[in-house]
């Protein structure tokens, strides 16, 4: 292995922290100023011009905070479960493709593990131990609220995550490869892979917000039912912590969802002219997921938490699975497969 | 670490309520969670104690009077005139309606004649006021149920109300405008026209909200065939209200036992049979287009004339009376001193507020303070049926249920 390439992983791997890290401070800031905005009020405007700042002088007022734990918690598990939640968060963007450039007579891929083979089968992996974080926040806190929260994000995410598999395994058989690259590559071929799969977009999107327990599916912090679920113990920079896996997680799945359905970096013509549009394009449509997200919590109401799992193992998972059936058989008509 | 059932057993966790949870709490089976009084859905502070099995409810036993103000034997050491004030501050979203039944029980006491300008702005108001505490009721019951945005819309829209209690009385909530004998004072110029704008812009709101919420399958899956209550129990429990029309049966005081002319308006009293939370949902949707109409209603037909009463006993005299003649000074400095002496003898007047059945009694002993008051409020009597609706439906479905009962915490305790 040569220097140049080592420099080129490190600042790379520091970008995508700091990218990552401004984008969860930004998004909680657009999120408040967009439900704001949806709700006929002005949303944070004190910090800094249009409130700007807002999201720093959150920070900073965190980062003072008092942190707190219950006497009668599992003080290791309790400190170590914010962490166990935020790393699996912020290490699935590695594999994402970002596109590539030619640079220093050296082709620079912009992403970190560039063309990882197996890059879907580790977003599957990477994406479960997350949960762990959270069960174990809610049974560490010793609060009986806590408590259900986890239990409940436990059953959630691990009956969402079969039908979050099966949707990735429609793109993945389009392309015939798991590696997101290739991925792209194939839609930037044809067309985006959510004209072509629309039940397994679809199936996507939902899984992928009961996922990462964004609203309608936000169960384990249920603030009407459970005051706030899994992390009601939680106080300071842990909490802190919480809250940056769920806005990081909710910019991972976005881009997770450009990738495979809406043609990643890819965008016909613009990207094919000026490669180093990449990385701006793919930034462009996980905003627009992002919106989606945010216009999805203003609008409905919470499912309830049997009705959820209903949706889960009796919708969900069929149709996921009646997608890879189907994409199948057009695949063995068109003789696309053999 | 496992959860401490052993802390569930010892007596300052259960207390006095030991009796009242099934078995198989005491041997830790099913989990005992105290929900409130700080719980950001108990709608101020309600206690309730749940025994969840799983996240099933068990049992629920309601704990009230955190909010206990004493307000019926505060009222008892003020003149009925100071006393009005208190009753502001009870049913907290129906303020003038606690005051209406109020001054209700003093005019039917003292047999006092009202106006008839003061009575059909009494009705006014009054319908303003169901709508402003349906408005927060909706918007609450929606934020129970996440969806945040119709809370806001909700209280942007009761916010115009407001306003117009704040020109009339001065005050947006504790108005203590309605008077024994008429009104405190006539409306301002600018009342007829703000009134009739809201009564233009109202209607659309409504249905705004009906979007959102109606037909959406999410909250139709949370809300349809939740708390069933069957009319028997509903009329065993005393419930009033939306809640016992909602179950089929159409009772509603404003047609049942008319007061302060209700008997002049066309307005339908919406009944449905399904007696679930979403039939009390589309009975409220429907009562704010109906107070609405009853608003247009009398907006129109206003009569001009006096708001007070001549009936110099009970009622000052305009101030500038007061210059020109003996008697108006006496009577005014009597009244604002002493206060009116109402002969002696009880009575009961009641009024439909937007929860149920609002009543009053008041016993007078002569003197110029009432020897006894106690209120029937309909939140206090509704909430008895929470956990009869609560058995057997999720966490999830209480937090909804809660809504539904649609209590007011100061007027459960006062």
């Amino acid at each position: 292995m040569d220097l140049g390439l080592w420099i080129e992983w490190i600042v790379k791997a520091i970008i995508l922290i700091v990218v990552l890290l401004i984008g969860f401070m930004y998004l909680t800031y657009m999120e408040r100023k967009f439900l704001a905005r949806f709700q006929n009020r002005y949303g944070p405007n004190r910090a800094g011009p249009v409130g700007l700042l807002q999201p720093m002088a959150d920070g900073i007022k965190l980062i003072f905070k008092e942190e707190v734990i219950p006497k009668q918690a599992d003080k290791l598990i309790f400190i170590l479960a914010p962490v166990i939640t935020v790393i699996p968060a912020w290490v699935i963007l590695a594999v994402i493709p970002l596109g590539s450039i030619q640079l220093f007579g050296r082709t620079i891929d912009f992403s970190l593990a560039g063309d990882l083979n197996v890059g879907i089968l580790y977003i599957m992996a990477v994406t479960s131990i997350s949960v762990y974080g959270i069960v174990l926040a809610g049974w560490s806190s010793n609060n009986k609220y806590a408590l259900l929260g986890g239990i409940r994000s436990s059953a959630q995410m691990i009956s969402y995550e079969l039908a979050l598999g099966l949707a990735f395994v429609g793109p993945a058989m389009m392309a015939s490869s798991l590696s997101l690259a290739r991925i792209v590559e194939a839609q930037s071929k044809t067309v985006w892979f959510a004209v072509l799969q629309p039940i397994g977009f679809v199936v996507f999107l939902v899984a992928a917000l009961a996922e990462i327990n964004r609203s309608p599916f936000d169960m384990p912090e249920a603030e009407q039912e459970l005051t706030a679920g899994y992390h009601v113990e939680y106080s300071g920079m842990k909490f802190a912590m919480f809250m940056l896996t769920e806005y990081t997680k909710m910019i991972v799945v976005s881009v997770i969802a450009a990738t495979l359905f809406l043609g990643g970096y890819h965008f016909p013509f613009l990207t094919d002219r000026w490669p180093w549009l990449g990385p701006l394009v793919l930034f462009a449509k996980v905003i627009i997921l992002l919106f989606g997200i945010i216009w999805v919590r203003a609008t409905l109401p919470r499912v309830r938490y049997d009705q959820l799992m209903a949706l889960g193992w009796k919708v969900m998972l069929p149709a996921a699975l009646l997608n890879v059936f189907i994409t199948a058989g057009v695949m063995y008509v068109l003789g696309m497969i053999a | 670490m496992d959860i401490d059932f052993e802390a569930n057993l010892s007596p300052d966790v259960l207390g006095e309520f030991a009796h009242l949870v099934s078995e198989r709490a005491l041997t830790g089976e099913t989990m005992l969670l105290n929900m409130g009084p700080q719980h950001p859905s108990t709608h101020g502070v309600l206690r309730l104690l749940l025994e969840l099995d799983g996240e099933e409810v068990v049992n629920c036993i309601p704990d009230i009077g955190f909010l206990h103000t004493g307000i019926e034997k505060n009222m008892e050491a003020k003149t009925y005139l100071k006393a009005e004030t208190m009753t502001d501050r009870l049913d907290y979203l129906n303020n003038l309606g606690n005051n209406l039944t109020y001054v209700m029980a003093i005019e039917k006491l003292a047999d006092l004649d009202v106006p008839p300008r003061a009575q059909a702005i009494r009705v006014l108001l009054t319908e303003l006021q169901r709508i402003s505490s349906h408005l927060v009721w909706v918007g609450t019951h929606a934020l129970d149920a996440a969806a945040m945005s119709v809370f806001l819309y909700c209280f942007r829209d009761r916010e115009r109300i407001l306003d117009i209690f704040e020109m009339v009385s001065g005050q947006r909530m504790m108005t203590t405008y309605f008077r024994p004998g008429g009104l405190w004072r006539d409306t301002p110029v600018e009342f007829e026209a703000a009134v009739r704008d809201f009564v233009r812009y109202f209607p659309p709101r409504v249905e705004e909200y009906a979007n959102l919420l109606t037909k959406n399958p999410i909250f139709m899956r949370r809300t349809k065939e939740i708390g069933h209550l069957d009319p028997q129990t509903a009329l065993q429990y005393g419930v009033t209200g939306p809640m016992l029309r909602a179950a089929g049966i159409e009772h509603d005081l404003r047609k049942a036992q008319p007061y302060s002319g209700y008997e002049l308006y066309d307005f339908d009293v919406p009944t449905h049979t399904d007696s679930d939370t979403y039939a009390r949902y589309l009975m409220r949707m429907e009562e704010m287009r109906q107070s609405n109409r009853i608003v247009e209603q009398a907006l129109n037909k206003l009569p001009l004339g006096p708001v007070r009463s001549n009936n110099r006993k009970y009622v000052t005299p305009p101030r500038s009376e007061i210059g020109i003649s003996m008697e108006a000074l006496i009577h005014h400095f009597k009244l604002w001193t002493e206060g009116f002496l109402p002969p002696k003898g009880s009575v009961y007047a009641a009024t439909e507020s937007p929860r149920g059945e609002l009543g009053v009694f008041l016993e007078s002993d002569g003197g110029p303070t009432p020897y006894r008051v106690h209120w029937r409020t309909p939140s206090f009597t509704n909430m008895q049926i929470l956990p009869i609706l609560a058995k057997g439906h999720l966490v999830a479905d209480l937090v909804l249920l809660i809504g539904t009962v649609d209590i007011t915490l100061g007027d459960v305790d006062r």
